[in-house]
């Protein structure tokens, strides 16, 4: 979970958690429980639920670009099939999507 | 319970207005207060005005315009974080509007603010 080695690969599916802490966080309802493709890491930031309560934000955290099916997210979606929705998303609200193989875990470097 | 901000995919009862408007004095002077204190202050983060807007109540969290809830985020970070203390702005909003009502009362007219020059 740590920056540096980032949990989760470009291409993999990935499931937005359904938890809902109190407090400020910056995963949108429209997504959790959803599944969706990482497309991008976009790098370690500093974690916006600590941040909003007087907290450093430390450690970084990793964040990545999902990208949801438009139609998987809205049940009366009326635009074309094809459209995606991109949300970034901190990688403690993901997990591997239910049912795919486990990536190989990469050992931590020293 | 959603969060009262977290409002994506939810039925609404009137369209979005997305016109833009002149932004009026109050609104600029709220912008500057925020990014004060936020930039040169440091009092807060802009994650915690975050979380301060997020914790309105649902009633205010629909009927306060933007700039309104900024107010009030500020507000209350500022009592939470001691810089205010309760009672303090409105102490101090009643002493204004005394004022104010008083300079309306007053009929002296008013004296020219340049003398002495043609």
């Amino acid at each position: 979970m740590s920056a540096g080695h980032p949990a989760f690969q470009v291409g993999q599916r990935v499931r937005v958690l359904t938890r809902q802490p109190t407090g400020h966080f910056r995963t949108p309802g429209y997504v959790r429980g959803r599944v969706g493709v990482v497309q991008h890491l976009t790098g370690a930031y500093l974690n916006a639920e600590t941040l909003a309560h007087g907290g450093d934000g430390r450690p970084p955290l990793m964040m990545y670009r999902v990208q949801f099916q438009q139609p998987a997210l809205w049940p009366d979606y009326a635009g074309p099939a094809t459209d995606t929705l991109v949300v970034d998303i901190y990688e403690h609200w993901l997990e591997p999507a239910p049912g795919d193989p486990q990536p190989p875990q990469q050992e931590p470097r020293p | 319970m959603q969060p009262v901000h977290d409002l994506g995919g939810l039925p609404i009862h009137d369209p979005v207005d997305r016109n833009e408007h002149p932004y009026t004095f109050l609104e600029k002077r709220i912008d500057a207060m925020m990014r004060l204190l936020y930039g040169p202050c440091a009092l807060f983060k802009v994650d915690e005005m975050r979380r301060a807007i997020e914790s309105l109540s649902p009633e205010e969290y629909e009927h306060l315009t933007y700039y309104q809830k900024w107010l009030k985020a500020m507000r209350a970070l500022l009592l939470e974080k001691g810089v205010l203390q309760e009672g303090e702005l409105e102490k101090r909003i009643d002493a204004v509007q005394a004022r104010m009502e008083a300079e309306r009362r007053d009929t002296t007219p008013l004296k020219p603010h340049i003398e002495g020059r043609k």
